[in-house]
């Protein structure tokens, strides 16, 4: 499992990175959102993988999976939501500012 | 001070650690919700709480001045468990800074610029909002979360007043911050990965005893969380953003964004003493190797944009990047008098870029269509008084004597006298003054001499106004020629802040109680 979720990550990552540093905005718009679906992933695993654990200690309970990651990764969601739903209206701002899409406003209109 | 106080036993003034952060977070909130009042309204009330939070930071100075480090645990739940806010000297004297900064720009603002788009006034309480968190808070996460605050108001602050060159800087800015909060989640998830912890005075506890098997993993997340800072606070390879966003945006946000790069200034120096700092183990002085040369190169950089620059604002936004490198180069030299002399500088620094941008834009908008660009223009009204002012304001930035930027320089170099890289250091501060010097005797000439001698009538603003829109900036450059002034109680007053950050054993202990 640890195997699996770090490839997804990585693979989050990669394409996030290659997404961002392209030269119009939607793809770098698509780009940081998937490096926010990475960084949650990856704070989540910070709190360990344990499967058929509560969050909170109960009596009887063999163990417990750590709630706070799962708390830090749920700001980080809805941080994430409100700046991606900026950055998508920033950019159609800079489309209708500039006349086309390129993030320096270069580009071909 | 107790960390886990008796809930009868709480009065008003132990709320005072939290109320710089509530005040202006109600303040924005009813801002919003009285948007109708008119803007009449949303001006005073802003002044209003500029002006409270201004009153608060000056109660936390005198609360703190003793050495007490005033935890406030929020939700009364105690440390490491809960999020503590935390004022010790430091963070009381960035408040000040800040809420000091904030009054300027905003009667600046109230000249009229806060009504070319919606809610100023909501987003410039939220960013102070966002600056005041950043400052007291003691828990990472809860770093971030202000980050992001103080980010999002800014974008919207960078945004107003709508434009084609504001909405291209804008979406650079955005878009390198937004890849600067991923990385600061990375660190940050790393660094709870290893240790279990994301308050600060625990997280400079465990890393003392940080096993050798993980001590590879918890540098890279240490020095991933320096990078954080560094773009924050526009160190060496991560400050192309910043002249373009300063250059852009409308002149009281310029002004208020001269303390944005002091957070990351602020985060890098708490990094640098608390959690790496000499007591780390295996962790300390962690970013030593990294930070002097970077701040050095930094320096001179600035300062070649300064002289590069082809606009008044321009320019003093690549000086701003150059006061950050002085800043730094102070903070790594890694001892008590080089951190006294850098928060003296961070002061100074602040204001003076701040006065310097409010400046730019009252004569550029003196100087019609050419605005604050680098060209002739035609003479503009009351160029003498104007003229003054920059040639004060220009003394101050480029750190000639007898202000308080030559103060700041001569604590730095002094600071420098017993480390090993001193040749660097002076040959690095000496060169940059005599760029920033020349760029701005360059500017200054260009302005307000080489004007050609017909004027284009359109060119014209209301001169009357005049002095009650440099109010402000005299008012700057009174704060700096106060420093100077007093510069023996200021020097005083952030060496107290050196000694205190310089042993944080004190920071740990407050935070966590009776913990070793």
């Amino acid at each position: 499992m640890e195997a699996l979720l770090s490839i997804v990550i990585g693979l989050l990552t990669a394409c996030g990175v290659y997404l961002a540093l392209r030269g119009r905005t939607f793809p770098v718009v698509l780009g940081m959102t998937f490096l926010s679906y990475a960084v949650n992933l990856f704070l989540f695993a910070m709190g360990r993988l344990t499967i058929g654990q509560p969050p909170v200690i109960a009596a009887g309970a063999a163990g417990y999976t750590d709630p706070l990651p799962q708390a830090l990764v749920l700001t980080a969601i809805v941080i994430g939501f409100a700046m991606t739903a900026f950055v998508i209206i920033l950019a159609l701002k800079a489309r209708a500012e500039l006349g086309n899409d390129h993030v320096d406003g270069r580009g071909r209109s | 001070m107790n960390t886990w106080p008796q809930t009868a036993s709480l009065g008003l003034a132990d709320h005072l650690t939290v109320a710089p952060v509530l005040l202006p977070l109600v303040a924005g909130i009813v801002l919003l919700l009285a948007r109708g009042a008119g803007i009449g309204f949303a001006r005073a009330f802003g002044l209003a709480a500029a002006l409270g939070q201004l009153g608060l930071a000056l109660l936390l100075s005198g609360a703190v001045a003793d050495g007490d480090i005033l935890v406030y645990a929020l939700g009364n739940w105690s440390a490491p468990f809960g999020i503590v806010l935390v004022a010790d000297r430091l963070a009381v004297w960035m408040l000040l800074i800040t809420a000091t900064l904030a009054l300027p720009a905003l009667l600046y603002a109230s000249r009229g610029i806060d009504g070319h788009g919606q809610h100023f006034h909501v987003l410039f309480q939220l960013q102070l909002f966002g600056l005041n968190g950043a400052f007291l808070t003691g828990d990472l996460f809860n770093l971030f979360v202000f980050f992001e605050v103080l980010l999002l108001a800014s974008y919207g602050l960078v945004l107003h007043g709508g434009g084609r060159e504001r909405a291209r800087a804008g979406l650079h800015y955005v878009v390198v911050n937004l890849a600067g909060s991923s990385l600061f989640l990375i660190a940050v998830g790393t660094l709870y990965g290893l240790y279990g912890t994301l308050n600060m005075a625990d997280l400079a506890l465990k890393a003392a005893s940080t096993p050798a098997e993980n001590l590879a993993l918890a540098r890279a997340a240490g020095l991933l969380l320096f990078g954080v800072f560094a773009l924050k606070a526009a160190l060496l390879p991560l400050y192309l953003w910043l002249p373009a966003a300063y250059a852009n945006t409308s002149a009281p946000v310029a002004a208020l964004f001269a303390i944005m790069t002091k957070v990351g200034a602020y985060s890098i120096l708490r990094a640098q003493t608390l959690m790496f700092g000499d007591q780390a183990g295996p962790m300390a002085n962690l970013l030593d190797a990294w930070l002097l040369p970077l701040a050095l190169a930094t320096l001179i950089l600035g300062m070649l944009g300064a002289l590069a620059a082809t606009s008044l604002r321009a320019q003093t936004a690549y000086l701003v990047v150059a006061s950050v490198g002085s800043l730094l180069i102070a903070f790594g030299l890694g001892s008590g008098a080089g951190i006294a002399a850098g928060l003296y500088y961070l002061a100074h620094g602040t204001f003076a870029a701040a006065a310097m941008f409010l400046l730019a834009d009252l004569i550029g908008r003196r100087r019609g269509e050419i605005g604050d660009r680098f060209e002739p223009a035609a003479d503009i009204d009351r160029a003498y008084l104007l003229g003054g002012v920059f040639f004060v304001a220009a003394l101050l930035l480029a750190g000639l004597p007898p202000l308080s930027g030559f103060l700041g320089k001569f604590l730095i170099l002094r600071a420098a006298l017993d480390h090993p890289a001193l040749p660097w250091v002076m040959a690095s501060v000496l060169l940059a003054a005599l760029f920033g010097v020349i760029a701005l005797a360059r500017t200054g000439s260009l302005l307000f001499f080489r004007t050609c001698s017909q004027r284009d009538g359109n060119a014209s603003a209301p001169t009357g106004a005049l002095w009650t829109e440099l109010a402000p900036v005299l008012g700057l450059i009174a704060l700096c020629v106060g420093l100077t002034v007093l510069a023996g109680p200021a020097h005083e007053t952030t060496g107290a802040i050196a000694e205190q950050l310089r042993a944080p054993y004190h920071y740990i202990h407050a935070v966590l109680g009776g913990q070793p």
